[in-house]
């Protein structure tokens, strides 16, 4: 059946107008409850993660010497920081420990990682990997962020010709850019594979400017931006095969934040609190705590590779 | 060579010479951006070369090594122009690793800086003792050259030729002494550069250095039987003697690296589970088939064994089989080195980031090809330059047991 405009009710204009004001008051009362909703949601689920947290924690927490709020993980994590750097380098071992029933796989750590290392096209340090797990109906999704796993006893190391990549005291694994040759042996050498190498690209060069759907200066300035790997200012630039450009690299904990009290830019990050970071030297330490928990996991235990990222099943 | 065989030569060669001299301009200029190897698969083409070259310099060297100490006379005109190729042969291995490296003028770093621990020094440090060796045994081979004191000897009577001949010989076997075992080592080491990576389940295992070591003296010994039977200076009575040895030497290598090859792939496929069964099902069914069957398998051992079983005695039959083990055996380097990468350490790697550098799978590029076209094209000059020089004129320095 056809129906023209002609035979569509004319709305009478009155009516609207007192409709429209109905309609407005029914919307600002959906908002207030929505908001309330929310609100209370929000209460409960803070709620509830304190109290698992709670329950993972020890009976009996070790007092924090500095007075850090222990409900905040990242104020706490910050001030255990602090505490960490006032310590010699040797007495200090950076653990990471990822909860991976909070991680929500936003990736944001992976982004943010790229942002603070100015990572360029084919280098990553920290990918979120994602997997299914069961059948339909009981089917659920799990990610995996994969940073340097930090290895006590890394089998990327051993391997350099010239000891370009070693193990500091604190245990994270490092790459001397001015040294390395650029032979990629530690990247077939890691059973994790979280070396990358850099070979030189731009996101904004012109074969890869379509692809990233960057163009104007902007995006190549941020390129060319100096960046602070290993505490050392750097530049990379189109034409000069300068390091890092033609190195192994790798993640390593954002080094230079931490030695400058802050927090590794994936941690700072993480939507769901799922990244902690801090000092295993320390007992008191949140990070210490966690390592103790029954749901710890490490990628590959069977190699021997003794990583320093801890996993929360 | 007739001249339509020489034009054609020449041809091929500058073709070769043009396509990769733009490849190595690119390289310079472009550093690894225009390569298809990325972080997941940090090994290419470049890495199957060096191995590949490497391997038959080590080959070739231990071949002519053996007759010079072992003094087997009917081999003994092998023993120069083995020298002179195998020295070329590590020339554009050297060349081709050092176009892979992201810093290639930093390669002395690893004599500044040695890590020892490291598989890949001590190769480096063995090509830093092995190319002297090589070069002083040709020089020595050269003293003993009896042409050398021909015109010493009409002056002298003869008298001055002897006791410098025999010291050459003397020292050669020194050389050769010492030479032998660090060929061994460097060309097992090659397989030990994969074999030592516990995270690489496919090239983590104890038969690798055996099968590096082997498939160096067949490949080796594969090109000189091509070069025995190709040069016109080896068609003399003494020169189809070589030959026949030669083509019984390669079966016999060929029919060793056909067990041990069997044995690499039976022995992780009988059961049909393991890390490593998927991968050999993708070597021999799926994305590396085609260079496994076609290129190793037929052009690489059943033609040739065809061609040596069926006409030993024919020098065509013997080149061309000679030439086919040699030049496929690219493909056995490719297969023992490409398939260890093409798995993800990590499930949903592959997945987690998308970008070209982050790949599981490998074709080289263009770019690489140039690249080896050139260094192809090099060793091919030299090994000419050198084939009209004394280097390559026969020298029977060897003598016969006392």
């Amino acid at each position: 059946m056809r129906i023209d405009k002609e035979d569509l009710p004319v709305p009478d204009p009155e009516v609207t107008a007192a409709n429209r004001a109905q309609n407005a008051i029914e919307r600002g009362d959906f908002l207030r409850k929505a908001a309330m909703l929310a609100a209370g949601t929000c209460s409960l689920a803070v709620g509830a993660a304190a109290t698992v947290s709670r329950r993972e924690a020890p009976a009996r927490v070790p007092a924090q010497p500095d007075g850090a709020d222990l409900d905040n993980p990242l104020e706490r994590m910050r001030r255990e920081l602090e505490r960490a750097l006032r310590k010699p380098m040797e007495e200090r071992k950076w653990v990471m420990v990822i909860d991976r029933q909070k991680c929500i796989g936003c990736k944001a750590c992976t982004v943010s990682c790229a942002v603070e290392n100015d990572l360029p096209p084919g280098v990553v340090y920290r990918p979120v990997t994602e997997d299914e797990v069961g059948q339909f109906p009981h089917v659920r999704r799990v990610f995996l962020p994969r940073p340097c796993m930090q290895c006590e006893k890394p089998p990327c190391t051993p391997v350099c010709p010239v000891t370009a990549t070693y193990r500091r005291p604190d245990g994270v694994v490092v790459v001397d850019y001015d040294i390395c040759i650029g032979c990629r042996y530690c990247l077939n050498a890691c059973p994790y594979n979280a070396r990358t190498a850099d070979f030189g690209e731009f996101f904004t060069e012109p074969a890869g400017r379509e692809a990233a759907g960057l163009v104007g200066e902007p995006a190549t300035a941020y390129e060319h931006r100096a960046t602070f790997e290993y505490g050392k200012s750097r530049r990379r630039e189109h034409g000069k095969e300068r390091s890092p450009m033609g190195n192994a690299r790798k993640c390593h904990f954002c080094l230079h934040r931490v030695e400058n009290g802050m927090l590794p830019a994936c941690v700072a990050t993480c939507l769901g609190g799922a990244t902690l970071f801090g000092d295993y030297g320390d007992p008191a330490s949140l990070v210490h705590e966690l390592v103790g928990s029954t749901r710890v996991t490490r990628l590959k235990e069977d190699l021997g590779t003794e990583p320093s990222v801890f996993y929360l099943a | 060579m007739k001249p339509l065989g020489r034009k054609i030569a020449w041809g091929v060669w500058l073709a070769l010479a043009a396509f990769g001299t733009w490849g190595v301009y690119l390289r310079m200029t472009t550093g690894h951006r225009l390569a298809n190897y990325g972080s997941y698969f940090p090994w290419g083409l470049w890495v199957a070369v060096y191995v590949y070259f490497s391997g038959m310099s080590a080959g070739i060297f231990l071949l002519s090594m053996f007759v010079a100490v072992f003094r087997i006379r009917p081999l003994a005109r092998l023993v120069r122009p083995g020298l002179f190729i195998s020295a070329i042969a590590l020339l554009v291995a050297l060349l081709s690793i050092s176009f892979d490296l992201g810093h290639m003028f930093r390669a002395p770093e690893v004599f500044l800086r040695p890590n020892f621990h490291s598989v890949m020094t001590l190769m480096a440090w063995l090509y830093a003792a092995y190319f002297p060796i090589i070069l002083v045994a040709l020089w020595l081979d050269l003293r003993g050259d009896p042409s050398l004191h021909a015109q010493r000897d009409d002056a002298s009577g003869g008298q001055a030729r002897e006791p410098a001949r025999q010291r050459g010989e003397r020292c050669l076997r020194c050389i050769g002494w010492l030479g032998i075992p660090l060929a061994v080592v460097f060309s097992s080491g090659l397989g030990g550069l994969f074999a030592t990576l516990p995270a690489k389940p496919y090239w983590y295992q104890s038969l690798y250095p055996v099968l590096f070591l082997v498939g160096a003296l067949l490949s080796g010994s594969a090109l000189m039987l091509a070069v025995v039977s190709a040069g016109q200076r080896f068609q003399d009575e003494e020169g189809v003697r070589l030959r026949r040895i030669l083509v019984r030497i390669v079966l016999g290598l060929l029919a060793f690296d056909i067990i041990i090859e069997s044995a690499e792939i039976l022995v992780p496929m009988w059961y049909a589970v393991g890390p490593e069964y998927h991968l050999y099902r993708t070597i021999l069914f799926g994305r590396f088939a085609v260079l496994f069957w076609v290129v190793h398998v037929l052009f690489g051992i059943a033609v040739p064994l065809v061609l040596l079983i069926a006409k030993p005695c024919c020098r065509w039959a013997a080149a061309a089989a000679g030439i086919l083990i040699a030049a496929t055996f690219l493909a056995v380097r490719l297969i023992l080195i490409l398939p260890g990468e093409i798995t993800p350490e990590i499930k949903g790697l592959r997945e987690a980031y998308a970008d070209p550098r982050l790949s599981f799978s490998y074709v080289p590029s263009t770019f690489e090809w140039a690249v080896v076209a050139f260094l192809i094209a090099l060793g091919w000059a030299v090994f000419v330059l050198g084939n009209r020089t004394r280097l390559f004129r026969d020298a029977g320095t060897v003598p016969d047991k006392a």
